[in-house]
């Protein structure tokens, strides 16, 4: 395939796309609007082309980019099911898209009333009392969760508490989360034997440590795909010791219906609607990551918090004198909220329950089917939950076939790639989650490529090495991209290189 | 069922296969004492014809802005949005993928943020941009804990002409963090250079000020800038929320910051309510190991065919390698915005930033002056201004408002709300979609009021 040249290399000096109604009101003349010296000397070089040459070049854009809509999307704990289309129009009503948030609150009933409703049904999905909408990610809402439970620790008088305990596999936002809510993160490993928190360590910890603990972050079902059967024990020691439980969403889709985090004792919970209740990633946003906390944390949320008085009006509440205060402008990702509404109230109680356990079903499904071909981590433990771990050990070690290369030549038979390298402590790690969007075909043939794979691993590396040969570009330097970055272009910089297509 | 394609049949097979014999034996690893053994209490399942109609009927119990004529700005601006951006913005190949981390199948969108990365460059005339943050206000926190450095503590000095909205988040990181965050004073709409030279120090890590700032007002950059400078580490913040304003106001290149941060949402971008919005932030080449988020970086194939292409770069500074000592914690950004931004500066062009620009300059100082030629109406600050600007109001702004509702017209921003002192004033916002015959049935309706 051709290349496709930036949009800054093409048009012409004087060509446009869009246009602007003419003046019509009285101008005086700009210098007695604003002082000279603070008018842009040098406009800004936005391109100059017309709108047929945009829409070529954004169609072609969207052409060399893999979506779900395009084909198999199995990266571990990313949990790319399927967007519902239905789910894009009503976000996409004016009623939803066209508000301003600073409306008077009689102007917005309908969404204020949406984002009651849906904390109700996340707080009831997790088992909590409240839920705040606010957060904007995942990792947002983990350095929210937190910025909560140092808040209530203060309050307590027990600001001192500066430590969370993070397992090694754990989301690398976990550890980078704590450091911004100005906490250390201790680490605690796997225990070998069950795939879950290695709990000698943690209680020799919460012996040693146990009042400088702040809380515990946890996935569960872990990124390994292993629901670690000690939840309930961790809670009552880490509660004991005085710290607080914060749980992961990023797994939620394991759990919907099944259990809930508020039950095995988590005072903190976030979401991932992108990812749980299939809001689409956009190639890396927007997001949401509500997060859900017990009573005891509920003066503590950001504040507003959506309300409704008894004439059924409903309204934004301020919070109380402990609110950590705000943690974005406005109210959250509103736009995605709708989303997530839309499918919570497609799927309903038994729906939801049916999303995870068929999710859970086909990554079963699939582990069972690989395990001919590749090793499985913690092969001991009999049933994985929406995900699990394979690994490229025995390719690597027979040919020197990496969990990379067979990323990459997965990309030649129309798919994408399970995260890679991850958890860190598997090593050549695959990691594999189907969701439940999936057909048994499409999961059939996802196990016949990668048993092909596993064969050409030994019959002709080669080919699993150079992959992939069907894409758009082959494999990218990166080492160079890292020691001269380019990262925007600039005028004059040596043309893309290409036969320049217009 | 709704979107799971395999039959209970299908799934009843895989089961056997795997030699369980119900969906209950597959839950066999979640123990006993932590099962949820009742349905969860949620509403039953609605079919899609019934979806719709739930939601067509929330959706109208909103009033859009495409019922009435709005002057609310505050943060959050109203931009024509050319068909042709929703329409490619939307293609589900951009909207249905992940992060680019297999960068050979997601060219398109890693391209796509390496153009708004170049277009964040143009706009602030800064050397280095990244590939978008949540929304301006964590923006702004990026950008001081860029100032501060890993670990680093300090004082950041900030004027009350930043969105308070904005400050509010700052102060909470501030709090969790651990950094001291001064705030300044304006004096007729504008930063206090008097207050600015007092506030700083020594141990003044970075100053913040926003271009044009929450009044609407133009600030003196020019004149702040060697003040901030005086101490040569101190780092110079600009924040920008109206980003029109590029297109007639000195970059914050031109006027020496070090890094600029702000709110792009309102280039191509539908308002829902807020959000998602789209942070953006732009430093000097010096700051580029700091950056927070994202970077996307041009280079070319290993080995023989060396065509050009695009991934992501600089992960050593990111979450998910460094872990507990990463610039930031951010992940998931607000890339599909970006897009759509991107989409929106390619179709309005070089000239058509200016046009826009003097269009939302010109209508706003129309507006203003039939304002305040209005009994009781007076302007608040004789400070230049761009597309808002602050009017001090005969009536209550609630009893203002609810009578201009009566019009189909949402009035301007409360001041009082964050500004004790500037309780019964109102900030306006007039962008170049509002019409002369909009300004004036506004003038018409406030003039009813006074009467």
């Amino acid at each position: 395939m051709s290349v496709e040249p930036l949009i800054f290399e093409k048009g012409a000096p004087g060509r446009r796309a869009a246009t602007l109604p003419a003046l019509d009101v009285p101008a005086e003349p700009l210098e007695n609007l604003v002082p000279p010296h603070l008018l842009r000397q040098e406009p800004a070089p936005l391109p100059e082309v017309s709108e047929i040459e945009i829409v070529r070049h954004y169609t072609h854009l969207s052409q060399r980019n893999f979506g779900v809509d395009t084909g198999f999307y199995p990266l571990g704990s990313c949990t790319m099911k399927y967007n519902p289309k239905l789910n894009e129009d009503m976000a996409a009503l004016p009623g939803f898209a066209a508000l301003h948030p600073l409306q008077p609150e009689s102007t917005v009933q309908g969404a204020i009333q949406l984002q009651y409703e849906l904390e109700q049904y996340l707080a009831e999905i997790a088992g909590m009392a409240r839920v705040t909408l606010q957060p904007s990610a995942g990792a947002h809402g983990e350095l929210t969760g937190l910025m909560l439970i140092k808040a209530y620790h203060e309050h307590r008088g027990e600001g001192h508490r500066n430590l969370v305990l993070i397992p090694d596999n754990a989301h690398g936002t976990n550890p980078a989360s704590a450091t911004l809510a100005g906490y250390r993160a201790v680490e605690i490993k796997t225990d070998p034997a069950t795939g879950g928190l290695d709990m000698d360590r943690l209680r020799s910890l919460l012996e040693s440590q146990g009042k400088q603990v702040a809380a515990i972050m946890l996935t569960n079902p872990n990124t390994l795909g292993i629901f670690d059967r000690n939840a309930v024990e961790i809670a009552r020691l880490v509660h004991e010791a005085g710290g607080q439980l914060y749980y992961d969403g990023a797994n939620a889709n394991a759990v919907l219906g099944i259990t809930r985090p508020g039950d095995m004792g988590f005072d903190v919970v976030h979401f991932n609607l992108h990812k749980t209740c299939s809001t689409p990633h956009g190639g890396g946003g927007p997001g949401a990551g509500p997060i859900g906390v017990k009573e005891h944390l509920v003066p503590f949320l950001p504040g507003p918090l959506p309300a409704k008085d008894e004439q059924g009006n409903y309204y934004w509440a301020d919070p109380g004198p402990l609110s950590i205060g705000k943690v974005r402008a406005n109210t959250g990702n509103f736009g995605v909220l709708v989303r997530a509404y839309a499918y919570i109230r497609t799927y309903g109680p038994d729906g939801l329950l049916r999303v995870a356990q068929s999710a859970i079903l086909n990554a079963n499904y699939l582990r069972h089917e690989l395990a001919s071909d590749y090793e499985i981590a913690f092969p001991q433990v009999r049933l994985c939950q929406h995900e699990f771990v394979a690994t490229a050990q025995r390719q690597k070690q027979e040919s020197g076939v990496t969990a990379n290369d067979i990323a990459k030549r997965l990309l030649d038979f129309g798919m994408y790639a399970p995260t890679i390298y991850f958890p860190l402590i598997v090593h050549e790690a695959l990691m594999i989650e189907p969701t439940e969007t999936e057909t048994r075909e499409t999961l059939d043939y996802f196990v016949k490529v990668m048993r092909q794979i596993a064969h050409e691993a030994r019959t002709n590396p080669e080919i699993v090495k150079t992959a992939p040969h069907t894409t758009p570009v082959g494999r990218l330097d990166q080492a160079l991209a890292a020691r001269r970055p380019n990262l925007r272009w600039r005028p004059g910089q040596e043309r893309t290189h290409g036969l320049g297509q217009p | 069922m709704g979107y799971i394609p395999n039959t209970p049949q299908e799934q009843q097979a895989m089961l056997e296969h795997l030699g369980l014999r119900s969906m209950e034996d597959l839950l066999e690893p979640v123990p006993e004492e932590v099962r949820l053994r009742r349905p969860l209490n949620l509403p039953p399942a609605l079919a899609e014809p019934e979806l719709k109609r739930l939601m067509m009927s929330m959706a109208a119990k909103n009033r859009s802005l495409d019922q009435v004529i709005s002057f609310l700005g505050a943060g959050t601006y109203e931009h024509a949005i050319p068909s042709v951006v929703p329409h490619l913005q939307r293609r589900s190949e951009f909207v249905t993928s992940y992060t680019p981390y297999q960068p050979e199948v997601s060219q398109g969108m890693l391209q796509a943020i390496y153009e708004f990365q170049t277009m964040v460059c143009q706009l602030t005339g800064l050397d280095i941009a990244n590939a978008s943050l949540y929304d301006g206000a964590t923006a702004l926190v990026e950008a001081v804990f860029m100032a501060l450095g890993p670990g680093g503590q300090g004082e950041v000095v900030v004027s009350t002409g930043i969105d308070p909205q904005y400050r509010r988040v700052l102060g909470t990181y501030a709090h969790a963090r651990g950094f001291r965050v001064r705030e300044i004073a304006t004096e007729n709409g504008v930063t206090s250079l008097a207050a600015l030279e007092a506030a700083i120090g020594p141990e003044t890590v970075a100053v913040a000020i926003q271009q044009p700032n929450f009044f609407g007002c133009i600030e003196d950059v020019k004149a702040i800038e060697p003040v901030v400078h005086r101490h040569s580490r101190t780092v110079f913040i600009s924040v920008t929320s109206e980003p029109a304003s590029f297109g007639l106001l000195a970059s914050p290149a031109e006027y020496n910051a070090d890094i600029a941060v702000g709110e792009l949402m309102s280039f191509g971008n539908p308002m829902s309510f807020g959000g998602p919005a789209l942070g953006f932030l732009a430093a000097r080449e010096r700051f580029l190991r700091l950056m927070p988020g994202r970077l996307v970086g041009q280079t070319v194939e290993e080995g023989g065919a060396k065509q050009t292409g695009y991934v992501l770069t600089l992960q050593a500074r990111e979450q998910h390698i460094r872990r507990e000592r990463a610039t930031s914690n951010i992940c998931t950004n607000q890339s599909l915005l970006a897009v759509g931004a991107t989409i929106y500066m390619a179709a309005l062009g070089k000239e058509g930033l200016r046009e826009l620009a003097t269009l939302c300059l010109h209508k706003a100082h129309y507006a203003q002056r039939q304002i305040s030629n209005l009994p009781g109406f007076a302007p608040a600050f004789s400070s230049p201004f761009f597309d808002e600007f602050v009017i001090r109001l005969p009536v209550s702004p609630s009893r203002l408002q609810e009578h201009l509702l009566q019009y189909d017209i949402i009035g301007g921003y409360d001041l009082g709300r964050d500004y004790p002192e500037l309780a019964n004033h109102m900030l306006f916002c007039v962008t170049e979609t509002r019409t002369r015959a909009d300004i004036d049935r506004l003038v018409a309706a406030l003039k009813e009021v006074a009467a």
